[in-house]
């Protein structure tokens, strides 16, 4: 079959789309967006986050063919070209990446909840993260991370206050 | 910055940004965040099919008839290929070559590789799969470490079900203790669960050998076992990092390397493999699950006289690193204590269940559990505080471990205890439901829940042990590009996250006076790194890169010294300069290379280790011990038996 969206504010068309195929299949092996991770492929890590029509998903569980006609963005569509996104940039500083793996999940979950809470506790942080496994760091700069990503997000103002 | 004269007289700080003692930002950091770092599952390449692995249903059968015909018949299969296709030596492994690349007539483990199919598409490679004929005639399986050691089990291989027996005997085997305390204790299989499948992409060259791109831990080993299996000269196996997604020692053995190069040799197109998760857990080593029973003998106020354990591993079906980890286990085994008197028999056992080997920790772990809940016991019964009979007990420096070998740098045990119980006590939960043995599922609001604190202590060597030539290479090249000086990094050392790419460069820029440092991608184009296991290669690739940058260090200031006629031994290389040791420029580095470059290639051992002594288990066998402690404080709901998720504090010593 034929799979149209929008990925990254690009129409995109996947063709001879077998019909088993995942969201997850098509961006990475057919639209040239490895970006988003097949660590798990059964919705426990969290790694191939993407939002779909503004709200993330596991995007292996989601089939192809539910995102006709909708909207995708991936870890490849936050950066505004050469320029990290603040939580992309924060999640380097904090040295929250170590192999990386979960990184992009991680940076797309942690995006999500900035836009809905611009000053998160870090128990905020940590259940809006709680879908999203990682093995490497132990989580504590990861959360540090969303900590600096909102600090820089906020206006000066409110700084002082978190 | 220029290079006119002037800037050549002014005094040049020896200090550099991104050096050793700063924190550089990881190389790798932008390309992971964007999604664009290049991982061993992301490889694609033109035409390139698709690789899957058909697993025995069973954890011991013979294997009596294999039939590919209806597999192959399937549109889109390019290649079913089962042990008959192997085209060289159809066993591999790290220490002991005992597992087959495909099962010929008897699988050890459910999950053992029995045939391989290439297809264009994933899915037409599953049904292929579903297609291959496999008769298996069941076998009863071997499923208890301790029977196959002790007991009378069948052999699962020809010398026996004991992989390797550990006998340590330090002091008298037969010292006797005021106070006594046993325990038999047992800790289960653990699984490294790193997040990037085992995957990889074979591309088979033109002079009949392949190129492998794969997520590994020791690219050489991966290559002579490679080699071995495909039945080529080393040199026609070229594997190269691709990027990898955690490691934790289950990307030590081999995974898909060789049954990805057979499906592209024989298919003649690039094939790659990904595991799926459930695969995965099939298709690598575990943490050896143990059982241990331990005596420890102490004074009445709580010095231990002696330690004597039994500790049994369960290494599965197939050896992999099991030798190695019966030494850690046996030791390790009496702790980071002083212990006069120690007798302990480790063994590492064959069995049909999941092989297993390398798993942070590696052997240490398992004895940890044990000795530490014996030092708890062993406070109850004296009557101390569990903080204060580990204190009272802490090797030092100067102390001898089970081995006999003296410690002979820091082995700060006591202070790292102190420290971690003076840590601030996490805040109670708070009305915060988040924090609540349940959690959001609301079964307490702080009724029934009563806060515990537990404490251990551990210790691990560093490095290879028990005489292992233990080594890394390093190439180091020095040149000027666009008028600056630049260097270039190149080992096989893997990066699995742990961030040796960033030390490399810091190595190299504070050895070099040199911002611009290129660290190379890892691969067999160069000599061994050695694993990334054991802790070791901030130490020995640090070493190689530090030593080989010295010996390009050396070629400039000789150059320097020529040219202006200063003495070597009195030039430092800095900020991109040759300068004195007042830190006065005599030559600029791109200047004095032109068109010329410097390479030198080091390789680089540690102070050797030796064999532990077959009967008594003595020996220096380990070149560093590291240190840590740990505080858990767990709260649990007594009622309901749920726990918070709990806080661990940390400390470990450092090493040199």
């Amino acid at each position: 079959m034929k799979v149209t969206c929008m990925v990254n504010g690009e129409e995109r068309v996947a063709d001879g789309v077998w019909a088993g195929e995942s969201l997850l299949y098509v961006l990475r092996e057919r639209l040239g967006l490895p970006g988003s991770k097949n660590a798990c492929e059964q919705g426990e890590c969290g790694s191939c986050t993407v939002y779909l029509d503004g709200l993330p998903v596991c995007s292996c569980l989601v089939a192809a063919g539910q995102a006709e006609g909708r909207v995708v963005v991936t870890v490849e569509g936050l950066s505004e070209g050469e320029r990290l996104h603040p939580v992309q940039e924060a999640f380097v500083a904090a040295g929250a990446v170590q192999c990386g793996f979960c990184t992009p999940g991680l940076v797309v979950a942690a995006h999500d909840l900035l836009e809905r809470d611009p000053d998160p506790s870090e128990a905020d942080i940590r259940e809006a993260l709680a879908g999203n496994l990682c093995r490497c760091t132990g989580y504590e700069k990861i959360i540090e991370a969303v900590h600096v990503a909102a600090r820089r997000r906020l206006p000066e103002g409110r700084r002082e206050v978190g | 910055m220029g290079t006119g004269p002037g800037v050549l007289t002014d005094p040049v700080t020896t200090a550099v940004r991104g050096g050793v003692g700063d924190s550089p930002r990881r190389p790798d950091g932008t390309l992971k965040v964007t999604g664009e770092f290049a991982y061993s599952s992301d490889l694609w390449m033109d035409g390139m099919l698709w690789g899957l692995t058909l697993r025995s249903p069973h954890a011991h059968a013979r294997v009596t008839r294999i039939e590919t015909a209806r597999a192959l018949a399937v549109p889109g299969v390019f290649a079913v290929l089962t042990h008959e296709d192997v085209p060289g030596t159809n066993l591999y492994g790290l220490e002991i070559r005992d597992q087959p690349v495909l099962a010929a007539d008897r699988v050890r483990y459910q999950g053992e590789p029995v045939a391989l199919v290439a297809a264009e598409h994933p899915e037409a490679a599953r049904r292929a799969l579903d297609l291959v004929e496999v008769d298996f005639d069941p076998l009863p399986p071997v499923t208890d470490a301790r029977e196959s050691v002790h007991g009378t089990s069948p052999s699962l291989h020809p010398g026996g079900n004991v992989v390797r027996h550990v006998r340590i005997r330090h002091g008298d085997e037969h010292a006797r203790a005021d106070v006594v305390v046993t325990g038999d204790y047992e800790v289960g299989m653990q699984d490294q669960a790193f997040l990037g499948p085992e995957s990889g992409l074979a591309v088979p060259s033109p002079d009949g050998g392949v190129d492998l791109y794969v997520a590994t831990q020791w690219l050489h080993v991966d290559r002579d076992q490679v080699a071995a299996a495909l039945g080529l000269a080393p040199e026609l196996v070229r594997i190269t990092l691709a990027g990898v997604g955690g490691a934790f020692g289950a990307r030590e053995d081999l995974s898909i390397q060789v049954h990805a190069c057979m499906l592209a040799l024989r298919t003649r197109r690039a094939v790659k493999m990904v595991s799926s998760r459930e695969e995965s857990f099939f298709g690598h080593v575990h943490r050896h699950p143990a059982r241990m029973r331990y005596e420890h003998g102490a004074t009445r106020d709580g010095r231990l006289v002696y330690v004597k354990a039994e500790t049994i591993l369960d290494g599965g079906a197939y050896a992999s690193s099991t030798p190695a980890v019966v030494t850690n286990a046996a030791t390790l085994g009496a702790g980071p204590y002083d212990v006069p008197n120690v007798a302990i028999d480790c063994y590492g056992a064959y069995t049909n269940n999941p092989p297993c080997g390398a798993m942070r920790g590696f052997g240490a772990v398992q004895a940890a559990f044990a000795y530490e809940s014996q030092m708890d016991r062993l406070a109850a019964v004296v009557g101390i505080d569990p903080v204060e009979i580990r204190i009272r007990n802490a090797l030092t420096e100067g102390s001898r471990i089970a081995t006999g070998q003296r410690v002979d740098s820091a082995a700060p045990v006591a202070e790292l205890v102190r420290r971690v119980r003076d840590m601030p006590l996490p805040p109670s939960a708070d009305g915060d439901l988040r924090a609540m043995p349940g959690g959001v599922a609301n079964t307490t609001h702080g009724e029934g829940v009563r806060r515990g604190v537990g404490y251990a202590v551990g210790l691990k060597n560093v490095c290879f042990s028990a005489g292992f030539d233990d080594y890394s290479t390093a190439r180091v090249v020095l040149e000027a590009v666009a008028g600056e000086p630049v260097v270039l990094v190149h080992t096989a050392a893997v990066e699995v996250g742990q961030g040796l790419v960033t030390l490399q460069a810091q190595i190299a820029r504070t050895e070099l006076g040199v911002a611009r440092v290129t660290v190379a991608t890892a691969d067999t184009q160069v000599g061994g790194a050695g694993s990334t296991s054991a802790s070791r290669q901030s130490y020995v690739t640090g070493g190689a890169v530090q030593a080989a940058c010295r010996q390009v260090a050396e070629e400039v200031r000789r150059r320097a010294a020529e040219r202006s006629g200063a003495d070597p031994g009195a030039l430092d290389l800095a900020g991109g300069k040759v300068v004195t040791r007042d830190g006065v420029p005599v030559a600029d580095m791109a200047d004095l290379l032109g068109d010329d470059r410097v390479e030198r290639t080091v390789e680089w051992r540690h102070r050797p280790t030796s064999p532990i002594d077959p009967a008594t288990g003595q020996g220096d066998a380990h070149v560093q011990l590291a240190f840590a402690a740990h505080r858990a404080v767990v709260d649990v709901d007594v009622e309901l038996g749920l726990s918070s998720t709990g806080w661990c504090a940390t400390r470990r010593s450092p090493t040199t």
